[in-house]
């Protein structure tokens, strides 16, 4: 099975976010950037699938970032068989034109399946994984926990909410947004990322980004005011689990 | 103004984010028209649209992403709304962008409100909740998945004429995904829906081997541990302790909540506990926001102490 991966990097979730001068994007200039979560464990199914059906991984990636370079010399070292870096002058909150395009690199490709995170946290005018499907004209499952090979194509489940699923016997080619993998994404040594970056395997491909695709225009971002309904507790360690203790016991 | 509604459902009931998404309709003050894929006999339950328009198709019985996203997309073509308003859920993510991309309409994500002013405009939450953006849609016209949590549900269950039209069904042949079946979750572990304190513990707790702690704070507390999604796809806690809009809502009376941001997929599971406390390092965390009381520190230094005060 021939599996193209889409991988994506996105501000750090973990760090606090600033905003621009102009007040209508990030700060960008001192914003750290780690690979998108999802596509994290789009790759891992992406190999699980390899492992089990034979064929290859093909790892794209949009962005002239160390951590775009990074994330691909990464999932070199993880399994996959080629990796490949579509340089590009984007606006980052455009995921129409970053459906655009990946789907003129994986065209050429003749990939089964192509799978990618369901989501991004700046997926501002919707998911590139769809967007890219409904280009393509390709059928798509979203919210994806586990694909299987089934008979020519593939078993694939989809998560609902309270823990349902449905699942689905699709055709191929087929694009999925995958939520999880059905392990953790599997861990690999700085040495086999080393050989990866030595390797020379990591190819690039420059790209003409279109034109603003999304037609949305942003006009003003804010940090919402998010403390106004919380008491807050002041003090230290000692003070707060005083009062936390306080409170559970008043309140159950 | 018109106003479509994608609605979904599943197992013979829509989904709250369907009335939620009706309700954001009404709030917009023109005709609302929902269109329901899926059987007939259902459409009673839409009393918060002015027409519901029926595909009923024995095709549709189940949701299928591709068969589904082509009846909406044919529908939208054919009624031209200005505003199409979709769940911003696991059905609606594979409905929205296809629709988006077969009528050429712009597509506003994680949205919370749309309004129809001087021009077509709305507010979305990116990077996790954490920042809030304004958007315009010059053309005037697009389709908005919308945030859980947007409208009251309430609002969305009437105030419409609910009258009831069949259309045709548009053309499925070709379709090359089919439905199997419909897996519901496994029991077994604790149910975190029916525990009254609940210590729940989201990205800040850093690894596995640290959720131990939270295991004993939970023990002295006589509740149980919770999680948020990322902890699940780590494989640190299993799905039956996940809460949000992918895992359980739950309504404890104590909902203390150690190192989780609070992604809007987090809050919609849990907004409704009666006493939420907060622990995170980011005064900004969208936690607080919901949370009654909070602390901005380090959650590594508090569980100890607190494991001992309320032990």
């Amino acid at each position: 099975m021939n599996i193209a991966v889409l991988l994506r990097v996105v501000p750090d979730p973990v760090e606090e976010l600033e905003l621009s001068s102009g007040g209508t994007d990030l700060d960008r200039d001192f914003l750290g950037f780690v690979v998108n979560e999802f596509d994290e464990h789009a790759l891992e199914e992406a190999l699980l699938l390899k492992e089990e059906a034979g064929g290859s991984v093909t790892a794209f990636a949009l962005g002239t970032a160390d951590e775009v370079t990074q994330m691909l010399h990464t999932a070199l070292a993880k399994g996959a068989a080629s990796a490949i870096k579509l340089g590009d002058g984007l606006d980052p909150l455009d995921a129409h034109a970053q459906a655009e395009l990946f789907a003129e690199a994986v065209k050429g490709g003749s990939f089964d399946a192509v799978l990618c995170g369901v989501q991004a946290s700046d997926e501002l005018d919707g998911q590139v994984a769809m967007l890219l499907a409904a280009r393509l004209g390709l059928p798509h499952v979203s919210v994806v926990v586990g694909v299987r090979p089934a008979d020519g194509g593939l078993r694939v489940t989809k998560e609902y909410w309270a823990g349902i699923t449905a699942e689905f016997r699709v055709d191929l080619p087929v694009v999925l947004g995958v939520q999880a993998a059905r392990q953790p994404p599997r861990y690999v040594a700085v040495a086999k990322i080393r050989e990866a970056q030595q390797s020379g395997a990591l190819q690039e491909i420059d790209v003409t980004a279109p034109m603003s695709a999304s037609g949305l225009r942003v006009t003003a971002m804010r940090i919402p005011e998010t403390a106004e309904g919380a008491e807050m507790i002041t003090g230290d360690e000692i003070a707060a689990a005083d009062r936390i203790a306080e409170l559970i016991r008043e309140a159950r | 103004m018109n106003v479509l509604v994608l609605t979904e459902h599943l197992q013979g009931s829509f989904t709250d984010a369907t009335f939620e998404a009706l309700a954001v309709g009404r709030r917009l003050g023109g005709p609302v028209e929902a269109v329901l894929a899926g059987p007939a006999s259902m459409a009673g339950q839409l009393g918060g649209a002015d027409t519901v328009l029926v595909v009923e198709d024995p095709a549709l019985e189940s949701f299928i992403p591709e068969a589904h996203a082509r009846v909406f997309a044919a529908l939208v073509a054919e009624r031209e709304p200005e505003v199409v308003l979709v769940p911003y859920t696991s059905m609606g993510m594979d409905v929205a962008s296809e629709v988006s991309m077969r009528c050429g309409l712009p597509l506003v994500s994680y949205c919370t409100d749309v309004r129809v002013d001087e021009g077509l405009s709305a507010t979305c939450r990116l990077y996790a909740g954490k920042i809030e953006v304004d958007v315009d849609v010059p053309g005037g016209r697009g389709v908005f998945a919308m945030l859980s949590g947007s409208a009251a549900a309430a609002d969305g269950r009437s105030g419409g004429a609910g009258e009831v039209v069949k259309v045709a069904t548009p053309d499925l042949a070709g379709l090359r995904t089919r439905f199997e079946r419909l897996v519901e979750p496994a029991g077994g572990d604790v149910d975190i829906t029916a525990v009254e304190v609940l210590v729940v513990v989201g990205r800040g707790i850093e690894s596995k081997d640290n959720i131990a702690q939270a295991e004993a704070l939970a023990a002295a507390l006589g509740g149980a541990v919770a999680c948020s999604r990322p902890i699940v796809d780590q494989g640190w806690l299993p799905k039956t302790r996940q809460v949000g809009k992918s895992g359980l809502t739950v309504k404890p009376k104590v909902y203390l909540a150690l190192g989780v941001s609070g992604a809007p997929e987090h809050l919609e599971g849990m907004r409704k506990a009666s006493t939420i406390i907060a622990v995170n390092k980011d005064p900004k965390a969208p936690i607080f926001g919901v949370a009654h009381y909070g602390w901005v520190g380090d959650l590594f230094e508090l569980i100890p102490e607190l494991t001992v005060k309320v032990g």
